[in-house]
């Protein structure tokens, strides 16, 4: 009972944190990136502009809440359900430190591997629903980058399951007690955050959502709370794959001790938020053809490669 | 005939009876010009249109020449774009701008000025001359036109239109050299009834619409509704131009078959009583003699309910109304409650004329075929102030037959300089027989003043000495040969002449003018000549509403029976009968519904007044005196409850009828009146398209869209659409040229000017692209049962003490709307009464004395006018003046000497 | 690849620099006296309304939102009887002082016009028209054309001869 009573309240817990991280890099994003680009960016609401979130929460939920008479109205609702709910269930594998997880579960990798496969039907869904051209356009993007990139992500992770001898997650950040995988899985770090951005479609990889070419792509017809979803299911893909990464590669909650292992992941999980922010601060966005020649050409033979070695290395040492 | 020529070296085909700058703008070449106008013909004094011309192929050097007085041949080779002619172009802009002020933003005519539009095309920017600029004094030219005479670049247009072509006396040119003075010898009124086509004639800004001037709209600015002039029964054609709610002016629509590119001063500057303080802009209930306001919806239930129930209606129709709201009136009221809103004996005339029109054997030529008749006999019409257009071309009519004398020199048509010299003021056969002096007495051969029945006399003479071996002895016996010599040399001209041409009308309310005209006509017809029979009719839709019915205002007066409602539609009876039997009829009236523009005597005693649209704000057709149906439309819709007629009869019956197009009412009217078929065809349907698009009213260019109600409300609304045309109230949709029925207005890039009338032309002043618009409902039938030979009637002899009573007519003033307008009131005449020499000696009488006439026991006090012309016995009234509205023609009366003055 | 690195690490490196942005409301940007802002009507010389009503300013305006209507005093001096512009419509690009052949109607460098309701960015003549001359001084149309309005005679301008006297027989 008491079991119980405690998982509910880390899984309240964790729900409530995500949601105001993610809520609270909407205002991280657009202060660094005005500290990248010489500006101040928000500064006005509250102590250094940090309640610029609440004053767009209240203009988001506030405003119409418009469904295109044209559009199918009960898919066109869904989509944006289908982001929050994959990527949050996608949380419920990571072990934020030792005993804050939701779920232990011994496929806990190919578990967030089908979430985010699922993700992609809402970026299909969205833009098939609003019945417009240039969000057709981006929902075919999306699937077709989503699909693509989930292939080298799952091979690239592959090394990690190797290495560690096990899906599990708690188990793989215990596996790097002694050394943090990004040395031994570089390449499989470097594919795996690629496909990461590419998978939370961020810049530069924005292509279904490219604004020069398709308005805002998939998400052109959505206002309010359900535009408010597909934006807030953006910053937690960010959250999601950095955590992702932190576990995967950078000894999860593993630290020097001084601090409690918990803010050691919010630590590294943070520096790479940032580094996803810095990535849209300065990179171009790639033409359509390049990213998937990129994909399926020089992506897929790396983690291939890097599979192999890893395997036969393993294979030889043990 | 077609020929071959050489234009910078590419060939076309063109018409051999042209000039160069006639053939290069019928090809839609931009060659500049000034002086050069297509109805007054080349004289070649502005030095614009040079271009180039080779003696032969093998010429490289050319001659320059002005292209308005080279006559087209086969197989010439010239050059527009040689620089020597470009230059030369350039340089004669740049020397008329020396003295051209500096006036273009308040000047009127900027944005639709000829000399920018070719100044542009020749390329001139920058001021080079350092010297001064001569200036003029300008002069008061009445009301108007305003004269700025700085800008004049000494085209010389005015005049050749003013005093040779309208026949003006009071202006000229004055001065030499570089100081040439366009204006009259001292200011004041110009007198000549076309005085306002010097407005559309002068290439820049000298002369302009001094009405205009007080409420002025640029010409892009204005929402243009393709419309006709309701002043007369010409149905000259118009655009009518609205800005912020109002009519701004009005301005000639070429119409190569009608008015071709000019209308009279009546038209042009009668328009403004559509803006009048009186006007009736919301339903008005008046009960116990207060009116009061009350809302559209309102006004449409409480008539509705007392109409649906009543056991009888009354209709009273109007000749200013279109055929489609008489038409509505009469399927309401039912044909039987149904009445022409005119007096019988003026509706029994014009159904006369209809039955000539519709029988008769002679065509009636269109307006503007009046121009090549060459022999004039008038019939009691004065046709200056009855149909002043009529007149203008009839002044045109008279130059053929001197005209001869040039073409036997080989000299073309359009050479007008030398055309002149070979003519100068010479005159063809016109013969005029009226009771009084008219003013186009200068052009006529002989004029002859009699009594109308004596007219008719004269008339048969003719007739009779026509047909030469007096056919019928009866007719011998009734005629007395009284005109001797007169009838014979009228005669005589007739048979001389190509196209003789009868002139007559309902003016005078003689049966015996309107038939003795047919008979004339028919004698020449039965000598083989090609004669033409014109009638004037009183109103824009006369002949219309007479087709709709046979009853007239008597017929409804007789009928005591009284009715649960009477509609009076666009009708102010008190002009039409006298006042007691008007008052006698409306008294016994229960409901009395009165739909009308502006506040009159009969809206006064109506119970509910509904506010309708005059020709600006409404859609409808009007059938002209020769019979051509035309159809007008709305220049803007209205923000107030101002509706046609037939939207108020519509939304009325809206239960019963619904809600019907225009186009379905005009299908049931052709179903109810097979001879109305084809007004159907008189313009496009509401469905037609062109490209897809409907054609806007107002120009690409139109501005302040997004402010103009802003003070109001700064959310715009959206544009009032309109379901009865293929007019839109916008300024998005074709921007090509769109069928001549509907061109709201003229431009072509490049040209922004009234010129560029000559891109929507087939041929430069020629038909309109598509045909000229209008549809003639009658043609001349190959054999006739008319015949009013022997309709000859008794001869008139004055009687001692006792007038016979006429109207006189004035082109100001006899039209009861336009003369509401500020502008043409300036010119109206006070109420006189016209009196004989002899007659006035008699009584010892003098001018300007007062003296009483009483008609039928009613007495009115006149000062008096001597007329030279007038024939004894008979005393001329003029016609429709507040003073004489209502009364009667003829009327015999006594009259009695009141005071001397 | 080396590339994407240096400019990540450039950009990084901007975070150290000095901001660019002038906090507007307590800090005001310099403007140069061209600058293109609120739309006034100036006077001439004489204290006398410029504007002479010639719809050129409506007509060069891209979105439409001036609207005028030209009238005249007892002289035939034009002068606008309304002159109205929808500032909720005016984008600011100057065609109308461009086209303003009198120096009448002029952008000044003031741009703070925010109004909470819509309907009060309409500006009446009354809230165009200064005492000033504006930006151009010394310059009076009606000196400089051809018309007599009360301003100056027939031919007393300066680039103007005595009006013709057409009833001299003199050469």
């Amino acid at each position: 009972m008491n079991e119980t009573l405690k998982l509910t309240l880390i899984a309240i817990g964790i729900l409530l944190a995500l949601l105001t991280i993610a809520a609270g890099l909407i205002w991280v994003e657009r202060r660094m990136l005005a500290a990248w680009q010489d500006r101040y960016g928000p500064n006005r609401v509250g102590p250094f502009g940090i309640l610029q979130v609440v004053a767009d929460m209240i203009k988001m939920f506030f405003k119409e809440d418009w469904i295109p008479p044209f559009a199918d109205k009960s898919v066109f609702i869904l989509a944006p359900a289908i982001v929050m709910v994959t990527i949050l269930l996608s949380f419920v594998i990571i072990p934020f430190a030792p005993g804050i997880l939701v779920a232990d579960i011994n496929i806990g990798l190919l578990f967030f591997l089908a979430m985010s496969s699922l993700g992609a039907y809402s970026v299909v869904l969205g833009g098939w629903a609003s019945n417009n051209k240039y969000s057709l356009l981006g929902a075919v993007r999306g699937a077709a980058q989503m699909i693509s990139y989930e292939v080298f992500m799952g091979l690239s992770v592959m090394g990690v399951v190797i290495m560690a001898g096990s899906f599990n997650m708690t188990d793989i950040v215990l596996a790097q007690k002694n050394v943090w995988f990004f040395i031994p899985q570089f390449l499989g770090f470097v594919i795996f955050f690629i496909a990461g951005i590419a998978e939370t479609h961020r810049l530069p990889f924005d292509i279904p959502e490219a604004e020069s070419e398709l308005i805002a792509g998939y998400h052109s017809e959505y206002s309010g709370m359900k535009f408010g979803m597909f934006f807030v299911g953006e910053y937690l893909g960010i959250t999601l794959i950095s955590a992702l990464i932190t576990t995967l590669f950078f000894g999860g909650w593993l630290g020097f001790g001084f601090l409690p292992p918990v803010v050691w992941f919010l630590i590294k999980m943070f520096a790479f938020i940032l580094f996803f922010i810095l990535l849209r601060a300065s990179l171009p966005r790639p033409r359509y053809d390049q990213l998937m020649s990129f994909g399926w050409k020089i992506l897929l033979p790396l983690s291939l490669l890097n599979l192999l070695v890893t395997g036969a290395l393993v294979l030889y040492f043990t | 005939m077609k020929v071959k020529i050489t234009i910078d070296d590419k060939i076309y085909e063109v018409d051999q009876e042209t000039n160069l700058l006639e053939a290069c703008l019928s090809l839609e070449m931009d060659l500049p010009y000034f002086c050069w106008h297509p109805e007054l013909g080349s004289v070649a004094a502005c030095r614009q249109c040079a271009i180039i011309k080779y003696k032969d192929d093998d010429d490289e050097k050319g001659k320059l020449v002005m292209a308005c007085l080279e006559p087209v041949k086969e197989g010439m080779r010239i050059s527009l774009q040689a620089p020597q002619a470009h230059d030369f172009r350039a340089h004669n802009i740049e020397a008329l701008m020396i003295n051209h002020p500096h006036d273009c933003p308040v000047c009127d005519e900027g944005g639709e000025c000829h000399l920018q539009d070719m100044t542009v095309m020749t390329g001139h920017n920058y001021r080079r001359y350092r010297f001064n600029k001569r200036t003029h004094t300008n002069q008061y030219l009445g009301p108007f036109i305003n004269h700025e005479m700085n800008r004049c670049i000494q085209c010389y247009r005015c005049t050749r239109f003013y005093n040779d072509y309208a026949g003006g006396k009071d202006f000229d040119v004055f001065a030499s050299h570089d100081s040439v003075y366009f204006g009259r010898h001292e200011p004041g009124i110009l007198e000549n009834e076309f005085s306002g086509n010097l407005v559309e004639v002068c290439p820049t800004g000298v002369f302009t619409d001094k009405t205009f001037k007080k409420h002025f709209t640029r010409k892009w600015d204005l929402s243009n509704g393709p419309s006709i002039c309701h002043n007369c029964s010409l149905g000259c054609n118009i655009i009518a131009g609205e800005r912020y709610g109002s009519l701004r002016r009005i301005r000639s629509r070429y119409n190569g078959d009608v008015n071709g590119y000019f209308i009279c001063d009546r038209g042009r500057f009668g328009y403004e009583y559509v803006n009048s303080e009186n006007r009736i802009c919301i339903p008005l209930k008046i009960e116990n003699g207060e009116s009061s306001p009350m809302p559209r919806e309102q006004a449409v239930r409480e008539i509705s309910e007392i109409t649906s129930g009543a056991k009888k209606l009354i209709g009273i129709g109007s000749p200013k109304a279109s055929l489609e709201s008489n038409f509505l009136l009469r399927q309401w009221v039912g044909s039987e409650n149904f009445y022409a809103g005119i007096p019988a004996n003026e509706g029994k005339l014009i159904r006369q004329v209809i039955k000539i029109l519709k029988k008769g054997t002679v065509r009636t030529p269109s307006l503007s075929e009046v121009k090549g008749y060459d022999a004039v006999f008038i019939l009691g019409e004065d046709v200056t102030n009855t149909a002043p257009m009529l007149a203008l071309y009839l002044r045109q009519a008279a130059k053929n037959q001197p005209g001869e004398v040039a073409k036997d020199l080989k000299i073309p048509d359009w050479n007008d300089a030398a055309t002149r010299v070979v003519v100068q003021n010479a005159t063809g056969s016109v013969y005029i027989a009226t009771f009084h002096a008219t003013k186009l007495d200068e052009i006529a051969t002989q004029s002859y003043y009699a009594h109308p029945d004596n007219i008719a006399r004269l008339a048969y003479e003719v007739m009779a000495e026509i047909e030469g071996n007096f056919k019928d002895e009866t007719k011998v016996e009734a005629m007395d040969n009284a005109n001797q010599p007169l009838s014979s040399s009228i005669a005589k001209a007739m048979l001389a002449a190509k196209k003789p041409l009868i002139v007559a009308g309902t003016s005078l309310y003689s049966e015996a003018i309107v038939q003795s005209a047919a008979a004339v006509a028919n004698a020449l017809k039965e000598k083989g000549k090609d004669p033409g029979l014109v009638y004037v009719v009183p109103e824009v839709n006369s002949i219309g509403l007479s087709m709709l019915s046979e009853q007239f205002l008597e017929d409804a007066f007789d009928k005591t029976d009284s009715a649960d409602a009477t509609i009076i539609l666009e009708n102010d009876l008190y002009q039409r009968k006298d006042k007691s039997s008007i008052d006698a009829f409306l008294k016994y009236q229960k409901n009395i519904i009165s739909l009308h523009y502006l506040e009159n005597t009969t809206t006064h005693q109506a119970n509910y007044v509904l506010p309708v649209g005059t020709f600006a704000e409404a859609d409808g057709t009007v059938v002209s005196n020769e019979g051509r149906a035309q159809r007008f439309y709305k220049a803007h819709q209205p923000d107030n409850d101002i509706r046609s007629s037939w939207e108020w009869i519509q939304e009325i019956m809206m239960d019963k009828w619904g809600s019907a197009s225009f186009d379905e009412i005009v299908s049931s009217m052709v179903r109810e009146f097979p001879e109305l078929e084809r007004v159907q065809d008189a313009a496009p349907s509401a469905e037609f398209r062109e490209e897809t698009q409907k054609i806007p009213r107002e120009t690409h260019r139109y501005s302040g869209r997004t402010a103009e109600d802003a003070d109001k409300n700064v959310s715009e609304p959206k544009p009032p659409e309109d379901r009865n045309s293929a007019l839109s109230y916008t300024m998005e949709g074709f921007t090509g040229v769109p069928p001549s029925a509907i061109t709201p207005f003229y431009w072509t890039p490049g040209w922004n000017s009234v010129q560029a009338i000559n891109k929507y032309q087939i041929e430069v002043g020629g038909e309109l692209l598509g045909g000229n618009p209008g549809i003639r409902l009658f043609e001349p039938k190959e054999t006739t049962d008319l015949d009013f030979s022997d309709h000859i009637p008794l001869q008139f002899s004055p009687k001692q003490d006792e007038y016979c009573g006429l109207p006189l007519y004035h082109i100001y003033g006899s039209d009861e709307l336009s003369a509401q307008s500020p502008a043409v009131k300036e010119r109206v005449p006070e109420a006189y009464i016209a009196l004989n020499d002899d007659d006035a000696l008699k009584n010892d009488i003098r001018e300007d004395d007062m003296i009483e006439v009483s008609v039928n026991g009613e007495k009115k006090r006149f000062a008096v006018k001597l007329h030279k012309g007038i024939s004894p016995g008979i005393l001329g009234l003029p016609k429709g003046l507040t003073e004489t509205a209502g009364t009667e023609f003829p009327f015999t009366a006594t009259i009695k000497l009141i005071s001397h003055e | 690849m080396f590339s994407i690195i240096r400019s990540l690490w450039l950009t990084f490196l901007h975070m150290f620099h000095k901001r660019v942005t002038i906090e507007y409301p307590e800090e005001k940007a310099p403007l140069p006296p061209r600058w293109r802002g609120r739309i006034i009507l100036s006077r001439d010389p004489d204290g006398m309304e410029r504007c002479v009503g010639c719809y050129l300013c409506a007509a060069a305006c891209p979105v439409d939102c001036i609207a005028l209507q030209a009238t005249e005093d007892e002289n035939g001096r034009r002068y606008p009887e309304f002159f109205r512009i929808n500032f909720s419509r005016c984008i600011f690009c100057g065609y109308c002082e461009d086209a303003c052949p009198t120096y009448a109607i002029q952008l000044i460098p003031d741009f703070e016009m925010g109004e909470y309701d819509r309907q009060n960015l309409v500006y009446e003549k009354e809230d165009l028209l200064i005492a000033g001359q504006g930006k151009y001084h010394g310059y009076n149309y009606y000196r400089e054309a051809g018309v007599d309005v009360g301003v100056k005679g027939k031919g007393e301008g300066e680039n103007e001869d005595k009006p013709v006297d057409v009833r001299t027989l003199m050469p």
